[in-house]
């Protein structure tokens, strides 16, 4: 009992007891300590959003997503569309590098442009989450698909579907200059080097355009009317793979797979009406929820900006005929917009 | 002594004999009617807006706007359906909103005398930032049910012939008709060729260049539906495209001076032609997109450094707004 030595202590310790059994005996509320500093730290702070554009599900859906976990908590937003012009977007995030938002959430167009500038913001004392494409620099967080999986994982179910058929398959890249393009395209690689008996017939870039995977799925659709599958990189561009896929009559019988955000229209439609055999969905609501999650423990901890590093890839969900019909395989804008 | 003088609707219409000849010796697989269909349907949507630009361009101007021209109003049309409205009401709306959209470029150009590279540089990031801001929720506008039918203006063939192919012909008569039948179209080449000698001659240019940019959007947006019919969506974000250099390649390069007051609708057909088989050959050679690049630009490059040797430019020939 060496603590409880003078008696002066044993009083007060018997004090003490009696002052925390005391609340409960007069059924008075206990305060939680830790919920104070949580609600200081977040309060008023801003969060300054850069995505590639506004204005298209994914981004819409991240902002939505975002702002429904943190504006109850006083957490202000600011937005940088940097409207697919790469300048704007390294401009906008030099600017708010004086500013000093409390944490920035960054789309990066592609690998090098905003890498720099992400690590100076992160020395200069604002956390950076990296969302969906990440740069060169590793900041405080990564949120986001895992392209290379999406990759592999589109490209194994095409070369199931063609399983004794022509083992033909088209593949319909993005923009050469995104990372999310080049990525996928390695992991349609690693597929295909364990399936040498698949044949590539066709592998190029429609830009993110509609129109130009159609134009290009017509002509390889042309001379190869027994194509068995295509992999395409994005669901807004795809869809001009689809419509060609439909107008030579053979939808079924050439297995479009793609991949996107999961938003109903973009993905779940277009699943059931045949159109994508498969949408790998990278679920933004969820993406967004793991941000805020992500930016909530960031400012409660207090830790020092870029001092702690650490990525949370998306579980994807594959989206085929039999879950397109559920409710939760995809999600809609203006819901999480309510 | 006399020389031998080509054109460029001649110099271009060769390199395309040329390429087109090539391709069916060496690709397999390019002369066959299936893939000369593919090639006619891949560019018919470039060729319409050649149509467009053509009016204009013939008429001493250019409209850098036509391709917000093809992506709001008939974006617009698919929102609209998808909220709710009428087919009907939605193309009506779009419509109104095109001729309302020529008039303020041909207003700014005619009266208030603004350059109309310049005008219709501005008018177009207006309308397009109009539609981001305020017509649509995502700038990929997705098909919705109340418009079905309506695909049929650019999926699906009539008579074994795709019906976007049919619309560049439509839309090939119309602008022939309007250019070489009627008064107006006479007018238009006479302003083009002189806007100063036509006014003198008691043309009405100025109400004469309101309607040309008037038409021009109404044929844009006519070719954006059939893109948006043909794709089952419109991805607005089209505008930021490099799509209007294409158009203003087609119709440059099919042999319309941007000088003014020369050439016709077989130079767009022309310059449409060669766009499609270059493209159409080269996706089937399954070149790289970087690759594609490089040889566009190098056939550009001659057909322009052929022309400019065998009709090189003087005083007379030279004219302001020449590019």
């Amino acid at each position: 009992m060496k603590h409880f030595g003078s008696p002066t202590k044993a009083i007060l310790a018997a004090l003490g007891l009696a002052a925390m059994t005391a609340p409960a005996l007069a059924q008075q509320g206990l305060d939680e300590p830790f919920q104070k500093p949580f609600k200081e730290a977040l309060a008023g702070k801003t969060v300054a959003y850069v995505p590639v554009a506004m204005n298209f599900d994914l981004t819409e859906g991240w902002y939505a997503g975002l702002k429904k976990e943190l504006e109850p908590f006083g957490v202000k937003f600011v937005i940088r569309d940097a409207n697919w012009n790469t300048n704007a977007g390294a401009q906008a995030v030099t600017s708010l590098i004086s500013e000093k938002p409390a944490v920035m959430v960054v789309h990066n167009p592609d690998v090098q442009t905003y890498a720099k500038l992400l690590q100076r913001a992160e020395n200069e004392g604002i956390y950076v989450i990296q969302i969906n494409m990440g740069s060169a620099y590793r900041s405080s967080a990564f949120v986001g698909a895992n392209w290379v999986e999406i990759g592999e994982r589109q490209t194994e179910a095409v070369v199931k579907a063609c399983e004794g058929k022509s083992n033909k398959i088209a593949i319909i890249q993005g923009a050469l200059s995104a990372a999310a393009s080049a990525y996928t395209l390695k992991g349609v690689e690693n597929v295909l080097a364990k399936h040498p008996e698949i044949k590539v017939v066709s592998s190029q870039a429609a830009d993110w355009d509609a129109a130009k995977a159609k134009a290009i799925t017509q002509t390889v659709l042309k001379q190869n009317p027994d194509l068995c599958g295509i992999v395409g990189f994005w669901d807004g561009m795809d869809i001009g793979t689809a419509a060609a896929v439909k107008e030579a009559g053979l939808t079924g019988k050439v297995f479009v797979a793609t991949s996107g955000g999961g938003e109903r229209k973009g993905a779940c439609e277009l699943v059931k009406s045949g159109a994508f055999d498969l949408n790998m969905s990278y679920d933004v609501p969820t993406q967004a929820a793991q941000m805020a999650g992500t930016i909530k423990w960031l400012l409660s901890s207090g830790v020092k900006p870029g001092s702690i590093k650490g990525s949370e890839y998306t579980t994807l969900i594959p989206i085929t005929k039999e879950n397109a019909d559920g409710q939760t395989a995809c999600w809609n804008l203006s819901d999480l917009k309510k | 002594m006399k020389r031998f003088r080509f054109n460029q609707q001649e110099i271009v219409f060769a390199v395309f004999a040329l390429l087109f000849l090539v391709f069916s010796i060496f690709l397999r697989g390019f002369l066959t009617a299936d893939n000369m269909l593919t090639l006619l349907q891949n560019v018919a949507v470039l060729g319409i807006l050649g149509l467009a630009m053509a009016i204009v361009v013939i008429g001493r101007g250019i409209d850098i706007s036509l391709i917000a021209a093809l992506a709001v109003p008939p974006g617009l049309v698919l929102q609209m359906v998808q909220n709710g409205h009428s087919l009907p009401a939605s193309l009506l709306t779009a419509v109104l909103l095109t001729i309302a959209f020529g008039l303020v470029n041909g207003w700014l150009i005619a009266y208030a005398e603004v350059p109309s590279l310049f005008a219709t540089l501005a008018t177009g990031l207006l309308l397009a930032g109009l539609g981001q801001a305020a017509l649509f929720q995502l700038d990929v506008v997705q098909w919705s049910p109340g418009m079905d039918g309506f695909e049929r203006l650019g999926q699906g063939t009539v008579l074994g012939i795709p019906t976007s192919i049919w619309m560049f012909a439509i839309a090939c008569i119309v602008v022939a008709f309007l250019l070489r039948k009627t008064r107006w179209g006479a007018y238009i080449y006479a302003i083009g060729d002189n806007p100063y000698a036509a006014r003198v001659t008691g043309i009405p240019a100025r109400p004469i260049i309101v309607l040309q940019y008037v038409i021009t959007a109404l044929i844009g947006c006519f070719a954006g539906l059939v893109m948006a019919a043909s794709v089952n969506s419109m991805p607005t974000r089209v505008f930021n495209s490099t799509l209007i250099y294409d158009v203003i390649l087609v119709v440059v390069l099919g042999g319309i001076g941007l000088s003014g007051g020369r050439g016709g609708v077989l130079n767009v057909v022309i310059g449409t032609l060669v766009i499609g088989t270059m493209l159409n050959g080269m996706t089937i050679m399954d070149i790289s997109y970087a690759g594609q690049n490089l040889i566009k630009g190098v056939v550009l490059l001659l057909a322009v450094i052929t022309d400019s040797f065998l009709n090189p430019r003087n005083e007379e020939t030279a004219q302001q707004g020449d590019i």
